[in-house]
């Protein structure tokens, strides 16, 4: 079975995004970038699924700008077989993710593929299940565990209330939750090692397919601010306050 | 313009994400139905129908829409959506899940969690954990939105809408349901509760999460948790408040042993009274707190707990 995942280079989860002055964005300019950390997760879960002797070969896919292929060589420096990296500028849109996606997994004939739940610059949590929509695959969300037997792969997922348990008949998608299992450090040989594995350079067009966007961005701002009240001395103090206030 | 409301129920409740749906959909203009998806749905359908400003509430009715899972669900809604100008839906699990399927097959870019709707086309949403608020205009024929539920009100009762039964849908045979594991507690639904008390990872270990549990318990509250929490391993994933969890509105929050990183705050920032206990008095959740007391909580929240 071959597995893929897509990776995004992100804002470092530990870097506070600032909004740019002309309020256009979030200043990128400068900064830490990093894998997507539910990115870090499907990696070390496809990495997982070939040790277990389960995948064949486990391919990372990145969409983006040169500095994507750090990204890629990361997820190559974990145990990831082969990556692709599709080369673009533009800040692509999840529904075109989608559908480059599709195309590379009908390329490399993949029977499953994992992504993060969602990106966390823009939040949007659409590509993984957009992409099962393309293809006509099931999609099990927000897995919390995985395990494949056969032509089928069960997985429980974290949803409001607790945990739901699907079963799925592959090909199919799977999108990771952060319970689903501790990635791995890479190991210093690893990472020597990761520079001399392969990576395709591709461009969107060379799949055909429509990339333009469907949202425009009006403007980014900061959040509503909300000002620090008091700080009580006691429990007494608070709870009293609290009574003031009619909420207990 | 027509816009289909998803509602979020169990088969038996409707659920209040619906009416705060329902008004989002209200503030785009223009005429707004409610599908009731799944196995038994009459009742639910009926107390859907009761919603101020609704025209009429459609429900499918079929065993292979009794957890709504996302095949189905798309399977279903794509074909009405021949009538519609837009579909809405809360951006809780249930429907997270099915959402960006039908946006793909309709060829349009979901907007995804909105807190505010600009006019019909022009939408405000949180990126980056909400460091950021991102005012976005979509050129898509058809919109697929999803929304932050705490950022609207609930829309009123005293509606008379019309309702009517789908034809059973096909069912995707790729993916089946096995089975569920449900947190079992009397205590209110997180993202419904008045009261929510959280806890994160200064509250230690599993075991020490009781504390928090008994001053809930004492003020008839939900049990939240921070992610940090959830990482630890202390309480289960459904406890997460925050960008990564569930968002969070209630009358009163009271975050303990919580830093308050951004993407935590993202969370529960629109509750209306923020209590923070944290012994650090540094800690950002403090910036944001109405009240907050610098103090050991193993020492304060038994205190507390006997104080009410």
């Amino acid at each position: 079975m071959k597995v893929l995942v897509p990776v995004k280079r992100v804002l470092d989860y530990n870097v506070k995004a600032r909004v740019k002055a002309d309020n256009s964005g979030v200043d990128l300019s400068n900064v830490k970038m990093s894998m997507n950390p539910f990115d870090v997760i499907s990696v070390e879960e496809a990495v997982r699924l070939k040790e277990a002797g389960t995948a064949t070969e486990a391919v990372v896919v990145s969409i983006g700008p040169a500095k994507a292929q750090e990204t890629i060589r990361t997820a190559l420096a974990v145990g990831m077989d082969r990556g692709i990296h599709v080369q673009t500028d533009e800040d692509l849109e999840p529904l075109a993710i989608a559908k480059i996606l599709k195309a590379i997994a009908e390329e490399e004939g993949a029977q499953l593929i994992i992504t993060g739940k969602q990106a966390i610059d823009n939040d949007y949590g659409a590509t993984g299940s957009m992409l099962a929509a393309l293809l006509g695959w099931p999609q099990g969300t927000f897995a919390n565990t995985v395990e494949t037997s056969g032509d089928s792969i069960t997985v429980k997922r974290e949803v409001d209330g607790g945990l739901q348990t699907v079963k799925l008949t592959l090909p199919a998608v799977v999108t990771t939750d952060l319970r689903l299992n501790e990635p791995r450090y890479a190991r210093l040989p690893d990472i020597m090692k990761a520079k001399k594995k392969q990576i395709d350079a591709k461009t969107p067009a060379d799949f055909g397919v429509d990339t333009a966007p469907r949202l425009t961005t009006v403007k980014v701002t900061e959040p509503a601010g909300r000002s620090a009240g008091i700080k009580v001395e006691s429990v007494e103090e608070l709870v009293g306050k609290l009574k003031t206030e009619g909420v207990i | 313009m027509a816009i289909l409301v998803v509602a979020e129920h169990d088969n038996t409740d409707l659920k209040d994400a619906t009416h705060k749906t329902v008004s989002a959909a209200a503030a785009m203009g223009g005429d707004v139905d409610i599908l009731v998806a799944g196995k038994g749905v009459k009742d639910v359908m009926a107390q859907a129908a009761k919603i101020e400003g609704v025209r009429a509430v459609l429900g499918v009715d079929h065993v292979s829409l009794t957890r709504q899972l996302a095949e189905a669900m798309e399977a279903v809604i794509v074909p009405l959506m021949g009538d519609y100008d837009a579909i809405l839906a809360p951006d809780t699990t249930a429907h997270k899940n099915y959402m960006p399927r039908v946006a793909a097959k309709l060829d349009v870019m979901q907007i995804s969690s909105i807190t505010g709707v600009e006019s019909a086309d022009t939408f405000v949403r949180p990126i980056y954990a909400g460091n950021a608020m991102a005012t976005v205009k979509s050129s898509d024929a058809k919109k697929v939105i999803t929304v932050r539920t705490t950022a609207f009100n609930a829309a009123g009762e005293g509606g008379s809408a019309s309702d009517k039964m789908l034809a059973d849908p096909a069912s995707p045979a790729t993916s089946e349901f096995v089975g569920e594991e449900l947190t079992k507690s009397d205590r209110p639904e997180l993202a419904a509760a008045k009261i929510v008390v959280s806890g994160g990872r200064g509250v230690g270990s599993a075991e020490n999460f009781a504390i928090i549990e008994s001053l809930a318990d004492k003020l008839g509250a939900a049990v939240g948790a921070s992610r940090a929490a959830v990482d630890a391993g202390y309480v289960p994933n459904d406890y997460q408040v925050g960008q990564t969890g569930k968002s969070v509105a209630p009358e009163l929050y009271i975050a303990i042993g919580i830093s308050g990183a951004i993407q935590h705050l993202a969370g529960m920032k629109d509750s209306k009274i923020i209590v923070a206990i944290n012994k650090d008095e540094d800690a950002p959740i403090f910036q944001v707190a109405d009240y907050g007391l610098v103090a050991d909580l193993f020492k304060a929240v038994p205190e507390l707990d006997a104080a009410l």
